[in-house]
């Protein structure tokens, strides 16, 4: 916090100087940009959803907010963010509780070196051993604070080295409240580092990473029902990798390794196994046409800084989910997350482009996307013939490179058709076919697994160059869970300013006639260049988000809220 | 404390804009300096973002992001006939992160783009350019400035941006 004031005294100090001074340099030839982003909201009770004003924890008005700002100047770029949840909006961390700058940074840059000092955002290879990164909507931080160095000795080489602890809510670090985190990467694209290669079509990158937490403790005792455990904890927990991208013409490949030493933590109840991971991923494309394969094995590579922590937050390492991302409100209603102590997945997709003035694209064309994806547990078996899966202060369980287990915990089939009908109509139609283990990936233990099919039409028709309309219908149905939804929404643009939005979404198979809520939703937004007022009226379902391989629950609620975001 | 803390920030961020809205009239804003990845997984700096003089747009997206594939899909329809009447080059800034990034470009391809992608996999240029929510557009001009910026999309945005795009083809200065 000191350092921050002294930082903002050192820029006010500066900005007031007189303009003939030295110091005018840094403002004419500096450059700031930023953003601003500030969501609020005013919780109402309601009967039939259940909401009162004690659910409300009587604070019916929250507020999430943020600034962020870059200065750049020659070589050198500060910054810093800062953030306001005063209180939190229903479904972040009551922990967010507060406001402060928990992001400021200095760097320098050039063409042999980057430093940065303060907090960074950095992942090496696809972040299987380290990623720090922040996401707004879901409320998730995992900045480091500390140092780090890029050094580029010379054109295809990147040595990226960092050092620090991790951003978690407003907690200070202190008391061994979190490990201290070290890594290095390297990163070599051979075409760049070998003049025989310079021009060949086939292209070769690889690289590798070893990351290190520091938590102190040598020892500690883990009571589960009537047993205490003393369990001897390793207080360097060693994480390394690699990684290679094969690229010929259109055909590209990419694998990526990671091993984890014995990392005994809340999240796979102490158990000393090593953990692994694998990524295989291959895809092919040329115009118009674009198919992809890939598959990963993970076991037991949860990797956070506090060995207690099963929430979100102190992830060292990302480890995204296969399936697709999807935006309808219908389509990810179940959205699947990453089971970071064991799965195996699988996915595919193509993605054709017919073109225009064939037979089968007619006069506009026709996109067409087929995606499936499946993720088992998978294979476990005991160490010995006395010791169950799993068990506390041992090896927990034995399985094969590769294994696949019994247990689904999610499979998809997706088909989409984009189509063009003449110059001012345009449809997307999707098709779903979902499997999802509500009680593994939910930790709902009774929860039957839902098997729902989904459907979206989603209709534009622009009126006219500034003026458009669009549709969407959706339906999921299934025999579980909620049973089945129905959602509608309407949609009118006035390019490039406004926009309203008026859409339903009816739980209209719900087995309790009580339950069979509307959860309608009125919007209102203006546009111009890049700020961005938005104003709704309704009610929000209950629910999960997920961005990457982190989710967060939001509970239902009912109100207004105000949006306002703002670019400089 | 804490208060005086965050009066601080507010002024400072206060006569720091001022300070820069006096001059923003003699310079504009350029790209920074930042490192990200091509498509092929190959560092790339910022610095190279350049099309001979001639106008550039520059387009964060995601292939998970339906308003920002709607803009550059509708761009796509009349790409041709903007290379051929202003000279433009598109930069698609992808901000899909390790989980989609391997999709990007199959997606592209199979979409039948013809723009330059790029990858800003844990969003630097994102952060350093200010972008919030995307889809968000830059127009820059043949000097590397930016002199046009949008957020968000709505069908027929696009033809505010070939506006834009043929005043600075034609020479003349964007407001």
């Amino acid at each position: 916090m000191k350092k921050v004031i002294l930082l903002c005294i050192g820029i006010v100090f500066i900005g007031m100087l007189p303009g003939r001074l030295q110091a005018q340099d840094f403002l004419k030839n500096a450059q700031i940009t930023g953003s601003f982003q500030a969501d609020a909201a005013l919780y109402q009770t309601d009967a039939a959803m259940g909401i009162t004003s004690q659910s409300l924890n009587g604070q019916p008005i929250r507020m999430n907010g943020f600034t962020e700002f870059n200065y750049e100047y020659k070589n050198i770029t500060a910054g810093m963010r800062f953030e306001a949840y005063l209180p939190p909006l229903l479904g972040y961390d009551p922990n967010y509780q507060g406001a402060g700058v928990p992001y400021w940074y200095a760097k320098y840059k050039n063409d042999l070196l980057e430093v940065t000092a303060g907090n960074f955002y950095e992942q090496f290879g696809q972040g299987m051993t380290f990623r720090t990164y922040q996401d707004w909507t879901l409320g998730y931080d995992n900045s480091m604070r500390g140092l780090r160095v890029k050094f580029m000795p010379s054109k295809g080489i990147t040595i990226t080295g960092v050092w620090g602890f991790q951003r978690i809510f407003w907690i200070p670090y202190q008391n061994n409240n979190r490990g201290i985190v070290k890594g290095i990467d390297a990163d070599f694209n051979l075409n760049d580092i070998f003049n025989a290669l310079a021009n060949a079509k086939f292209k070769i990158t690889l690289g590798g990473s070893y990351v290190s937490d520091y938590q102190a403790g040598k020892t500690m005792t883990y009571p589960i029902g009537d047993k205490i455990y003393s369990l001897t904890l390793p207080e360097n927990v060693a994480c390394y990798g690699g990684r290679l991208n094969l690229n010929y013409a259109g055909v590209n490949f990419y694998t990526e390794y990671a091993h984890k030493i014995n990392d005994p933590s809340q999240m796979n109840l102490y158990i000393y196994k090593p953990g692994d991971a694998i990524l295989l991923d291959l895809s092919y494309s040329k115009k118009n046409l674009g198919v992809e394969i890939k598959s990963k094995w993970i076991d037991n590579f949860s990797y956070k800084s506090n060995r207690s922590y099963t929430i979100n937050g102190l992830d060292i390492n990302y480890l995204p989910a296969i399936n697709k991302e999807h935006t309808y409100a219908l389509s990810s209603m179940y959205p699947y997350a990453t089971q970071t102590t064991g799965e195996v997945g699988l996915a595919a997709g193509i993605l054709y482009s017919i073109p225009k003035n064939t037979k089968l694209g007619g006069k506009t064309g026709l996109s067409i996307a087929v995606d499936f994806s499946q993720v088992n547990s998978i294979r476990e078996t005991p160490i010995n013939d006395t010791t169950p899966v799993g068990q506390t202060g041992t090896l927990g369980y034995n399985t094969k490179f590769y294994s696949v287990g019994n247990q689904v915990y999610w499979q998809e089939t997706q088909v989409e058709i984009s189509k063009k009908f003449g110059k001012q109509v345009k449809g997307i139609f999707d098709y779903l076919y979902q499997t999802y283990n509500k009680a593994v990936v939910q930790g709902h233990p009774d929860d039957p697994i839902i098997y729902s099919q989904i459907g979206i039409a989603d209709l534009t028709y622009n009126v006219n160059k500034k003026l458009s309309l669009r549709w969407e219908v959706q339906g999921l149905w299934t025999m579980q869970d909620n049973r089945n939804w129905a959602a509608g929404l309407m949609e009118v643009t006035i390019s490039p300013k406004w926009f309203f939005s008026l859409q339903d979404q009816w739980n209209y198979g719900n087995s309790d006639a009580s339950k069979q809520l509307h959860y309608y939703n009125v919007a209102a937004g203006f546009v111009y260049n890049t700020t961005r007022i938005q104003i709704a009226y309704g009610r929000q379902r209950e629910g999960i988000v997920c961005v990457g391989g982190v989710c967060r629950f939001v509970p239902q609620s009912s109100g207004f809220t105000l949006t306002l975001t703002s670019s400089f | 404390m804490k208060k005086t803390s965050l009066l601080l920030i507010f002024l400072s961020a206060f006569i720091l804009s001022f300070a820069q809205s006096e001059d923003a009239s003699a310079k504009r804003k350029t790209v920074p300096d930042v490192n990200i990845k091509d498509i092929y997984g190959n560092v790339f700096s910022t610095t190279k973002i350049e099309n001979d003089g001639k106008p550039i747009i520059i387009d964060f997206w995601a292939t998970w992001c339906k308003p920002c594939v709607r803009e550059l899909s509708a761009i796509s329809d009349v790409y041709d006939d903007w290379v051929k009447e202003t000279g433009v080059k598109l930069y698609a800034v992808s901000v899909d992160d390790a989980r989609s990034m391997s999709q990007v470009k199959p997606f592209v391809d199979g979409k039948g783009w013809n723009y330059t992608i790029l990858i800003d996999q844990n969003s630097d240029l994102k952060r350093a350019m200010g972008v919030g929510p995307i889809p968000q557009t830059f127009i820059l001009n043949g000097k590397g400035q930016i002199v046009w910026t949008h957020t968000t999309y709505a069908e027929g945005n696009e033809n505010e941006i070939i506006e834009v795009l043929r005043k600075l083809a034609k020479g003349e200065e964007i407001k």
